[in-house]
């Protein structure tokens, strides 16, 4: 873990001298992470899930999503063939969840990014700038975050038609203004220290203070609101899908358990229709909030004193 | 030549309750190489004026009359000529070093961040830079890898004084140099300051409430009292023999080292400085004055010459001309 002594180290420049301290930076952040047991879990299911969502087509049988030439038989209980029973179409259940995971953490990166990406620009900007823009800026990101995700995602779906697309919009159009309050909070509390009169004395412009000073100081905030953020998209993205607002074609976990509700899955005792999917998001979700709140905990020396 | 001449200097904030003058009609100027001490209790706008100084201010505050450096007017330059002319041209250094620097970052990347910005050399030039700068202010070239919070106050104030050397500019602000920070260290920081900008040949403005600190260091001293110039002079003259009454307060509130009458009886002055949204009429100090004359609150006393080089905003200086002007005035 030690990168080499101070002397060899300084002695090869410049820039291996940075490599070495982002290294030491990076064990230092993994030593940390290590000691939160929740968020080692969180980060070995998500590592699984992860796995689980590359691997899919390697691991299935191409016919596997197949409606003409299912598998198996519709709605067959658990067997030595299908462990958690077939679907109506007669498809495994095991590998519409592997399918499944796909969808999920597609739409959670994606939606997260656009969230992210918008937040933590309007944030700033509106934390540097203040005055009459922010104000404006402001008020627009009141206006969305006051817009239910549900009711745009049915509107957005009639518009640009019920596709993966449009729920990563919709998500992402409608998470973005968090983030940006929470940015916009942390901007003005950095911009209040002093050192940032300091940068403006000693002739930097205004993208010199928000990249150098602004930016890294929001970094932790951003980083922790980020694995939040997945967890919730893909709690919507599921949502979106039950309610029947996803691509029809693609089989991603809400998606499912709409399925399994259209055919009565809950009276007819089909408990392996309904469960695993339902399982799958709560473990994906919970697996990125522990993640979120270890890197927090990280991040954030109050959370680790009191953690200790 | 003078490297910073301001005239007639007014800086005023615009709050919620009405406009409020903070500076009110400066005259000042400095000569390439001098070193000039600004003194007044707090809140008599000597720090709003070291900040107009480099346009420094919140959008709040609104600037008239001039500020020529090195020939040019900060008030109307370009914004990208004032953010050429800050620090490359003219530098602070700040009060409270351990806020002034990011508690993130190395210092010798932030020491790097205004020659960075203001040359165009590289990262390695700038490192080897870094470390002359450190080794100049007396700390061995090796601390650029320690946080801020590794270092000792008197470290960190030379980081800070390090860091407003480092591109060589022809006029340093050091507001507050030395608060926080014990008399020993005081001392070394200011014969470093002393020394550096002798060294180099920079003109510097120090910005303090203690008297003695800068009748020390600073070849001329101008005291401010709400907002103006009170009086202004050499130095050793000013401290020692101040015309204005309240420039004879401030020094006078230093007890004489060896004489114990002085430490028995302390002298202050009695009173607050007055609140710069309601100013007392005529001159601004009558209220605290101890050697008020009843027309004190009619006249508007100007700087005054008061002999060897000084001046002065005070009717005692010149008792007839103060008198013809109340005589001139509808009372």
């Amino acid at each position: 873990m030690s990168a080499g002594t101070p002397a060899t180290v300084a002695a090869a420049g410049p820039r291996r001298l940075a490599w070495a301290r982002r290294r030491r930076t990076v064990a230092r952040f993994w030593r940390q992470y290590r000691q939160n047991r929740a968020g080692l879990f969180g980060l070995v299911v998500l590592a699984l899930f992860v796995l689980t969502a590359l691997l899919a087509p390697v691991i299935t049988a191409d016919n596997a999503l197949s409606v003409t030439q299912p598998p198996g038989s519709p709605l067959d209980g658990p067997s030595g063939d299908f462990p958690l029973g077939t679907d109506r179409s007669g498809r495994s259940m095991i590998d519409l969840l592997i399918w499944g995971s796909r969808v999920s953490l597609t739409v959670g990166f994606w939606a997260t990014f656009i969230s992210i990406a918008f937040g933590t620009l309007f944030g700033i900007l509106a934390g540097h700038f203040g005055g009459w823009g922010s104000m404006v800026l402001m008020r627009v990101t009141d206006w969305f975050l006051v817009m239910p995700s549900l009711v745009l995602g049915v509107v957005l779906a009639a518009v640009m038609g019920r596709s993966l697309t449009t729920i990563i919009v919709a998500i992402g159009v409608t998470s973005w203004p968090t983030t940006a309050r929470l940015v916009r909070a942390q901007t003005l509390a950095v911009e209040a220290r002093p050192y940032i009169e300091r940068a403006r004395a000693l002739g930097g412009g205004h993208w010199h203070v928000m990249s150098r000073h602004v930016l890294p100081n929001v970094m932790p905030i951003v980083l922790a609101q980020t694995t939040l953020m997945v967890g919730q998209a893909i709690l919507i993205e599921s949502t979106f899908a039950f309610l029947g607002l996803g691509d029809p074609t693609t089989a991603s976990w809400g998606a499912t358990i709409q399925a399994a509700r259209d055919v009565g899955a809950v009276s007819s005792r089909m408990w392996w229709y309904i469960l695993p999917p339902g399982i799958a998001i709560v473990l994906v979700v919970l697996a990125f909030t522990l993640c979120g709140r270890a890197i927090e905990g990280v991040l954030n020396p109050k959370l680790r004193e009191r953690q200790s | 030549m003078s490297v910073l001449a301001i005239s007639d200097l007014t800086v005023t904030y615009r709050t919620a309750g009405g406009d409020v003058p903070a500076v009110r009609g400066i005259d000042l100027s400095l000569g390439a190489g001098q070193k000039l001490g600004l003194a007044g209790e707090s809140g008599c706008g000597k720090s709003t004026m070291a900040l107009a100084l480099l346009r420094l201010l919140p959008k709040t505050a609104r600037m008239t009359g001039s500020i020529m450096f090195d020939g040019e007017d900060v008030l109307t330059m370009s914004w990208g000529r004032l953010r050429a002319v800050r620090w490359a041209g003219a530098s602070i250094v700040f009060q409270g070093a351990m806020h002034s620097l990011n508690a993130v970052q190395r210092i010798g990347s932030q020491i790097a961040e205004p020659i960075l910005l203001h040359s165009k050399v590289g990262e390695a030039a700038a490192r080897r830079r870094v470390g002359e700068l450190l080794e100049h202010v007396g700390l061995p070239a090796r601390r650029a890898d320690a946080y801020p919070h590794e270092l000792s106050g008197g470290q960190r104030q030379r980081v800070m004084i390090a860091m407003a050397l480092a591109c060589d500019p022809s006029l340093i602000i050091a507001d507050e140099p030395t608060t926080a920070l014990d008399v020993m260290i005081q001392a070394q920081i200011l014969k470093l300051i002393e020394s550096l900008v002798a060294e180099n040949g920079i003109s510097l403005v120090m910005i303090s409430h203690d008297l003695s600190v800068l009748a020390d260091t600073c070849d001329r001293l101008a005291i401010m009292y709400a907002g103006r110039i009170v009086e202004e002079g050499p130095a050793a003259e000013v401290f020692r023999a101040a015309r204005h009454p309240y420039g004879a307060a401030l020094a006078a509130a230093f007890p004489t080292i060896g004489d114990p009458s002085s430490r028995r009886s302390p002298r202050g002055l009695a009173g607050d400085p007055p609140d710069p949204a309601d100013l007392p009429a005529g001159c601004t100090f009558h209220p605290r004055c101890p050697v008020r004359l009843d027309y004190c609150d009619r006249i508007d006393p100007q700087l005054w010459p008061a002999g060897d080089g000084a001046r002065a905003a005070c009717v005692h200086v010149l008792p007839d001309q103060g008198l013809s002007l109340v005589q001139k005035e509808p009372a």
